[in-house]
């Protein structure tokens, strides 16, 4: 028998009786990181990171929850649960679970590069893998961290010495704070939409410190946002909220944004191929040093990459979940085709 | 490289054209002129020969990434470009490119043609592995032909007229011209020295208000001339110096989209310039403004395209003639010299826009009413004595313009197009309500703007209900206004009625499916205007 089973409501390990990320209200769930589609409402008991408890309760309010330390090691029904760092957002964990030798661990969300603020991917020996696979193909290769934010932060001087208001889009939980933490370097006049700082101040009381940040209000003038840089979540992106930064210009940070097609397609002035997820290779490294002779490959490009290990000597399958509708995943975008591609201003 | 696939990268991200233009105008300001030129050639469709077979591309980045050919296919299925997937997979450069321009990398690949397939590859190779993604994508559009920089040429010539001291139609008329960009260096091209007489020069278009009063507020009958009011492109065609030159009215110069005027340079004499509408047509007769867009939009015009769209010119007016500018004598004078001219040309593509005889403004609101028929879009009015002005000025031309026949209607099947929009799904058939059943009665395909068919393309293809062969049911949800020029019975069509020159005339986002027009709507029409 499996020691994680995939069930309709999640993956279940039967002998601990708990779940993993469930998708449907369970008596006890596991929760890898604060992310809606890995946090569902409604289970009895949660169990998750310290650093995710308060982000669990500003989404999902009052719940029974308890909190562990990463490699702090509990034993549920005889088996024995231990979190470790993702790297995907703060309190991001995988999870660890293993009965008599059988090790297996849950990815979760995650990436390899240490981005200063999530805790650093921690690779965990087991001997089944469960892997997302957001960015599962060899085309996503991320530029290291620091000349991402290099080139942000350069697009932030270009737009004010041309007069325009920076509008960054970015996912409120994760990508937000790494904005924050890297245009903190250059200026304090930092303008967030009520969701990013919704998440801020659940940060802040959780003893988090966070460079500060001005919440957007409606009442403000136009003025207030001169030489400010604004920081907004997709779901603000192109609506009248905007209309007040004008002049502005719309730098998207996300990892799609690698494909010329998609940055045209958001309309965005700029974009920024800054993800939370692994890149290709980072997917690849994180499973090969797990040492897991099985792999199950969760949301993503998940055919392409369990077909690729299977192709290089690891046992692998594709795993449907109900994963895949945090923000960064949710925007998968549908296929390009050549002739979009064109430096095409044919409408002129 | 680096200059110019910064530019390739700002023009693909701009949104707002002054920000291409000044992108543009930057490059000119400060590129080396060698590499200036082949970005006007580039422009211009003039692109260096392909010297190897993308298929060689793929194989050398399999090569190099070690990748299963299967795992490439599902990037270039996701990238949907292939320069763009190659510059995506290859690995990090190792080494940096030394004053490589764009005009030496073209040389050196122009050098490669002759060469065998090692020595290709031994110089492609090398060359990615120097270069960022951006060059890396530049240069495979160059590699694969098919590199089109789809900016207008007003704006090229607008950008270049910043930094070259010349006027913007001696700009366009010399980068639109005979010049080869291997043996042609910036100065020969764009040098003021060279422009002692411009023949090509056009001269600023007299444009016509809308009337917004009572047609009799005119005045006299007798003192004003009608004629219809074509819907094709105002153009001037222009005879200098032996060569034919045909400006549109947005100062673009056109000539080489339009060869049949070719026939024209033999038989029209020296110092010509006629002003009139550049249509499509078949024995005289005008044919939908929607078969010339299907040339416009082209570098290249196919045999096919001058079989299916063939163009003619109706004169209305003579701006020069024998080298004198006539636009201060009258346009009764005018007339009569124009009707001459194209009597003595005699040539079916040089046809004369004809008047229409009226005597009471009763009777001329009642002829407009048959516009449609004529294939016109109204009539156009002007005062006998007036002479041809510069620009847009009130009180001696007006145009008198029938509207359009509008519906609105919900999309219900979607077909991928044709040509550049062959991936997207652009062919719409479109329906109106009938109780609580929806019944389809057109199909219609101009009308959008490449951002809205690439919307459109994105809900096709996340909301199709089934397949048909090439056809895919889709959600009945999008609803567009569809305009028509006139409304016949037919038996043939499911709805009862069959449309002339329908097109797509805009997407109501502002609607939903409940607010359709029902086909009782489209009923009333047929009897308000299928009666001829
Ligand atoms: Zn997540
Ligand atoms: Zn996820």
């Amino acid at each position: 028998m499996q020691l994680i089973e995939f069930t309709e409501s999640g993956l279940y390990c039967r002998q601990g009786d708990f779940y993993i990320d469930p998708w449907q209200p369970v008596n006890k769930a596991i929760i890898t990181h604060a992310h809606s589609d890995h946090a569902k409402p409604g289970s009895r008991h949660y169990l998750c990171h310290h650093f995710t408890a308060p982000l669990l309760k500003l989404r999902l309010g009052d719940i029974s929850i308890q909190s562990l330390e990463w490699n702090e090691e509990i034993t549920i029904n005889n088996v024995k649960v231990s979190l470790h760092p993702a790297g995907h957002i703060i309190g991001s964990s995988q999870i660890r679970i293993s009965f008599n030798d059988d090790i297996w661990v849950v990815s979760g969300d995650y990436k390899v590069e240490d981005d200063g603020i999530s805790g650093a991917f921690e690779p965990v020996r087991c001997n089944t893998f469960i892997s997302e696979s957001t960015f599962g193909l060899p085309l996503y290769k991320w530029k290291k961290q620091e000349v991402i934010y290099e080139n942000i932060r350069q697009w932030i001087t270009e737009s004010h010495q041309s007069g325009k208001t920076p509008v960054i889009i970015a996912y409120s939980l994760g990508k937000a704070q790494r904005v924050l933490q890297c245009i903190s370097t250059i200026t304090d006049n930092i303008f967030a939409h009520g969701a990013i700082w919704n998440t801020q101040q659940a940060l802040l009381t959780a003893g988090w410190k966070l460079p500060a940040i001005k919440r957007v209000i409606p009442e403000m003038p136009k003025e207030v946002f001169k030489n400010s840089v604004i920081i907004a979540p997709p779901s603000a992106d192109g609506t009248p909220w905007m209309k007040k930064f004008s002049p502005y210009s719309i730098g998207v940070c996300s990892g799609w944004m690698q494909v010329r097609g998609n940055v045209r397609r958001k309309n965005a002035d700029a974009g920024f191929a800054l993800s939370d997820h692994a890149d290709w290779d980072g997917l690849l490294s994180a499973v090969k040093a797990t040492g897991a002779d099985k792999v199950f490959v969760t949301h993503g490009f998940q055919s392409a990459f369990s077909r690729y290990l299977n192709e290089n000597g690891i046992l692998s399958a594709e795993v449907k979940t109900a994963y895949g509708g945090e923000e960064e995943e949710q925007e998968k975008p549908s296929t390009t085709t050549e002739q979009e591609n064109e430096i095409n201003t044919a409408g002129e | 490289m680096k200059a110019f696939s910064e530019l390739i990268v700002k023009l693909g991200s701009s949104t707002k054209t002054n920000e291409k233009l000044e992108a543009l105008s930057h490059y000119f300001a400060t590129a080396d002129d060698a590499d200036k030129v082949w970005v006007i050639a580039l422009f211009s469709g003039r692109r260096p020969k392909r010297i190897i077979s993308s298929s060689f591309l793929q194989l050398w980045c399999l090569e190099i990434t070690d990748l299963p050919a299967w795992l490439f296919e599902e990037c270039y299925h996701t990238v949907g470009d292939l320069a763009e997937t190659i510059a995506l997979l290859l690995p990090e450069r190792t080494g940096a490119l030394r004053n490589a321009g764009l005009a030496f990398i073209i040389s050196q690949l122009t050098a490669l043609e002759k060469q065998d397939e090692n020595a290709k590859k031994d110089f492609i190779v090398r060359t990615w592995l120097q270069m960022n993604k951006d060059d890396r994508f530049v240069f495979n559009k160059l590699l694969t032909g098919n590199f089109r920089i789809g900016v207008s040429q007003k704006m090229i010539v607008n950008a270049l007229a910043k930094t070259v001291n010349l006027e913007p139609n001696i700009i366009a008329h010399r980068i639109s011209g005979n010049w080869n960009p291997f043996t042609t260096s910036f100065n020969e091209l764009l040098s003021d020295q060279l422009s002692a007489v411009d023949y090509s020069k056009p001269y600023p278009f007299y444009l016509a208000y809308a009337l917004d009063t009572e047609v009799s507020d005119l005045g006299r009958e007798e003192e004003w001339q009608a004629e219809w009011k074509w819907d094709g492109i105002r153009g001037q065609l222009i005879k200098r110096s032996n060569e034919i030159f045909v400006w549109s009215r947005g100062e673009e110069l056109m000539t080489e989209k339009f060869p049949e005027y070719d026939d024209l340079r033999s038989l029209l004499p020296e110092g010509l310039v006629l002003d009139g509408e550049i249509i499509p047509s078949i024995d005289k007769k005008p044919l939908p403004f929607a078969l010339l867009q299907t040339r416009i939009g082209r570098k290249n015009i196919t045999k096919k395209n001058l079989q299916d769209a063939p163009i003619a010119f109706f004169a209305y007016d003579v701006l020069e003639y024998n080298g004198i500018d006539y636009r201060n004598q009258s346009l009764c004078q005018r007339r009569i010299i124009l009707e001459e001219i194209v009597a003595s040309v005699n040539h079916p593509v040089l046809l004369i826009s004809p008047i229409v005889e009226f005597s009471t403004w009763q009777q001329l609101a009642h002829i407009r009413n048959s516009s449609r028929d004529m294939g016109a879009e109204g009539i156009m009015l002007k005062r006998k004595s007036s002479t041809y002005q510069a620009g847009r000025k009130v009180g001696d031309w007006w145009k008198w313009k029938i509207d359009p026949l509008v519906i609105d209607a919900v999309m219900i099947y979607a077909q991928k197009g044709h040509g550049r929009r062959s991936n997207l799904y652009t062919d719409y058939t479109f329906a109106v309500k009938d109780g609580d059943k929806l019944v389809t009665f057109t199909k219609a395909y101009s009308g959008l703007t490449d951002k809205e068919f690439a919307e459109v393309d994105a809900f096709v293809k996340r909301n199709s209900l089934e397949k048909f062969g090439p056809v895919r049911t889709v959600k009945p949800e999008l609803v567009f206004e569809i305009a028509f020029e006139g409304i016949a019975a037919s038996s043939r069509h499911k709805s009862g009625v069959a449309l002339r020159f329908p097109r797509i005339n805009r997407w109501r986002q502002d609607k939903k499916p409940g607010e359709i027009n029902t086909l009782d709507d489209l009923k009333k029409m047929l009897d308000a205007y299928g009666k001829t």
